[in-house]
């Protein structure tokens, strides 16, 4: 029997370790001098208050779907892959070779090809740090962590080399043709003298992100392998009692979450850069960890924190843009989520279970 | 390569290996004892900010490393309530750790000096100089051994001396003394410590305050003594690399020095890549030798070169059979 109703858990937990966070978050900005009320209306103005705002949010909202849910899946197989960013860097070396060197006659192509070659790279390098957990028994954490370093190092390797434009002096690859150029909301939400979303990065690959996150629910709950994945995740020696090959769990896991954290790069290269530049990721493989964290490894939840981080990475920019409080200060509200929502849950959960137990006794 | 070159390349990997030295017997003691740490990177972070910043406002680099100290200290903390008290995911903690200080350091920096997100830059008394060894002056025109002694070993800051000390003693900790004892068996089989009346939350917490000075000392290092000043992500990956040479030193303390020699070496190497391509005669590619450390540990993590086994209860928070 749980000793708390299930409401509880999903909804007033995270609850209440955000609010932790925004307090915390608050205070830091009290400390620096400024009015935390006056942030926060800054930042939903500049997030929120204009369809550019919005534009920019969802742009960000989507990056973090696809590291989020990438997280997430490999927490269900209680794996903890902190390579998504490394994932996410290869994959959009998938995405600038297949853009550059295939002539798509149509966007459509495009972006299914495009999504095809980042999901094969992001696995492809979560592939050898799985193989290894799985066959070796090296810590995934450690192995994906190093494995970022040593995907940043390879995306230089080919920015200063083979994919660089001749003549250039900026390690970036020369800009995609034109054909792979995806829709954004301001080509797909313009109608006639109303131009909606101008100038937002905010693009096509927003509803790929939802329908990943739909699609990873009905693999989680309502396939024979969500099922093994996530027997798996709450005990292992029972999962393998049951026949279920933790090789076989372990692989699958991860390449879907390194496929997930590789079409990322579908946003933010094909959809906003059109070009691959150095250091593309910009931490967001790191963000989908609070967002899983946050969102409770759930698609559903994933979706809602990656809206509310995308707001947040939106309302930051314009902080700095308008006061004198730096975009870091978004780094800290990640960290604080990711402290409370992950590693001090107990925290929070302990005297709430101890509340709940009470009443019950009180009832009885 | 004439021999002047190959002692500027050593007394470049002692300064390099010291930051990666410091930390990696710093995630030592805490993964002994059973405390995985990924923190290291943010703790050393913040020692180096508020190292650098004490150590400009008041011009003492001693009062600066002691605030840097204080500042890891405090991280250690945070780790030691999520992975022991509330017996959270001690990984997850050691993320947070990271981007809290990546964050809050560039924040307070950017309010306190308004230069950016930096601290000023230090100048005499606000940083560790070098001290000349007893003798070396007057040894220094002996052929050889002359050199060696006035170039690599002598003229270094004091915390090179410190990192190099600390080897020999954290061996004799963790091997001859009862706390060492207890602080190994409390990483393999906590439950066989508690059994023996000794109590596993006062002893990984004891590891973790070691683990945060001796982080404390890394970070001051980078910004009091490696260079004259805080800039925004200073660390740039020593914390990871530390943890690399952990894993590839296996646990143990002389290991762990041999370790960061070497990728101390590799960091020295890439610094200077014309010394290679003379010697070599051939270009090695510079990302090449930043990622060697990366890639050596994971080869040696797959265990195709000797196993590395970490300690048994490694991440596992404990909890009292009930």
């Amino acid at each position: 029997m749980d000793v708390m109703p299930k409401w509880a858990d999903v909804v007033l937990i995270p609850l209440i370790s955000i609010l932790l966070a925004a307090i915390l978050s608050a205070l830091v900005i009290l400390a620096i001098g400024e009015n935390p009320w006056e942030a926060l209306k800054l930042m939903v103005q500049g997030a929120l208050g204009s369809t550019y705002g919005w534009g920019y949010t969802l742009y960000y909202a989507t990056n973090f779907i696809f590291t989020g849910l990438a997280v997430a899946i490999a927490f269900h197989a209680r794996m903890f892959n902190i390579g998504g960013e490394g994932q996410a860097l290869l994959g959009g070396l998938g995405v600038a070779i297949i853009c550059l060197y295939i002539p798509w006659p149509h966007w459509t192509l495009a972006l299914l090809g495009a999504a095809i070659g980042a999901a094969i790279f992001g696995a492809a390098w979560a592939a050898i740090p799985a193989f290894l957990q799985a066959k070796r028994g090296s810590h995934i954490v450690i192995t994906t962590i190093m494995f970022n370093f040593i995907a940043a190092a390879l995306l230089n390797y080919f920015l200063i080399g083979a994919l660089k434009v001749p003549g250039s002096m900026e390690p970036a690859s020369a800009k995609f043709p034109e054909a792979a150029h995806l829709p954004s909301f301001q080509d797909m939400f313009s109608f006639g003298e109303s131009t909606l979303f101008r100038g937002a990065p905010a693009n096509i690959t927003f509803f790929v992100a939802v329908a990943a996150c739909v699609a990873l629910w009905a693999l989680i709950w309502r396939t024979r392998l969500g099922y093994e994945i996530r027997a798996f995740g709450h005990s292992e020696s029972a999962a393998k009692y049951a026949g279920i090959s933790p090789t076989k769990i372990i692989m699958v896991a991860m390449l879907i979450s390194g496929a997930l954290a590789g079409m990322m790069a579908i946003n933010n290269v094909q959809g906003e850069a059109e070009r691959l530049v150095l250091n593309a990721v910009e931490g967001a493989g790191f963000i989908g960890i609070a967002v899983a964290l946050m969102g409770r490894s759930h698609p559903f939840g994933v979706f809602l924190a990656a809206l509310l981080f995308g707001f947040l990475y939106q309302g930051g920019a314009e902080l700095a843009l308008w006061t004198s409080i730096p975009r870091e200060l978004i780094i800290v509200i990640q960290a604080l989520v990711i402290l409370f929502t992950g590693a001090l849950d107990n925290m929070v959960r302990m005297p709430l279970e101890r509340l709940f137990l009470s009443m019950r006794r009180a009832k009885q | 390569m004439d021999f002047a070159t190959l002692l500027q390349m050593l007394d470049a990997t002692m300064r390099l290996a010291t930051p990666l030295l410091l930390a990696c017997l710093a995630g030592l003691y805490s993964e002994r004892a059973g405390i995985f740490d990924i923190g290291l990177e943010g703790k050393m972070l913040a020692a180096a900010f508020l190292s650098a910043a004490i150590a400009a406002v008041t011009g003492n680099v001693w009062v600066g490393l002691l605030a840097g100290i204080g500042a890891s200290i405090a991280l250690s903390v945070i780790h030691g309530l999520a992975s022991i008290t509330f017996r959270g995911n001690q990984l997850i903690s050691g993320v947070a750790i990271n981007f809290l200080a990546a964050g809050l350091t560039v924040v307070v920096a950017q309010s306190w000096f308004r230069q950016g997100g930096r601290t000023p830059q230090l100048t005499d008394g606000g940083r560790f100089e070098p001290i000349t060894l007893p003798f070396a002056e007057a040894l220094r025109d002996v052929p050889v051994i002359g050199p060696i002694y006035y170039e690599l070993i002598s003229g270094h800051t004091p915390l090179v001396y410190v990192a190099l000390l600390m080897v020999p003693l954290t061996w004799w900790v963790l091997y001859r003394t009862r706390f060492g004892l207890r602080l190994r068996a409390v990483g393999e089989n906590p439950a066989a410590v508690d059994t023996a009346g000794v109590s596993v939350i006062t002893l990984r917490y004891a590891a973790v305050a070691i683990c945060g000075v001796l982080c404390g000392i890394a970070g001051a290092y980078l910004a009091t003594a490696l260079q004259a000043g805080f800039v925004k992500d200073m660390s740039a990956g020593r914390g990871f690399i530390a943890l690399a040479a952990l894993i590839f030193a296996k646990w143990r303390p002389w290991y762990a020095l041999y370790a960061c020699l070497l990728f101390g070496f590799l960091q020295a190497m890439s610094l200077r890549p014309d010394v290679i391509e003379n010697v070599l005669n051939f270009r090695v590619n510079g990302q090449l030798l930043d990622v060697l450390p990366y890639i050596l540990t994971v080869v040696i993590l797959a265990g195709f070169v000797g196993k590395a086994i970490p300690p048994r209860a490694g991440g596992e928070p404990y909890v009292k059979e009930r």
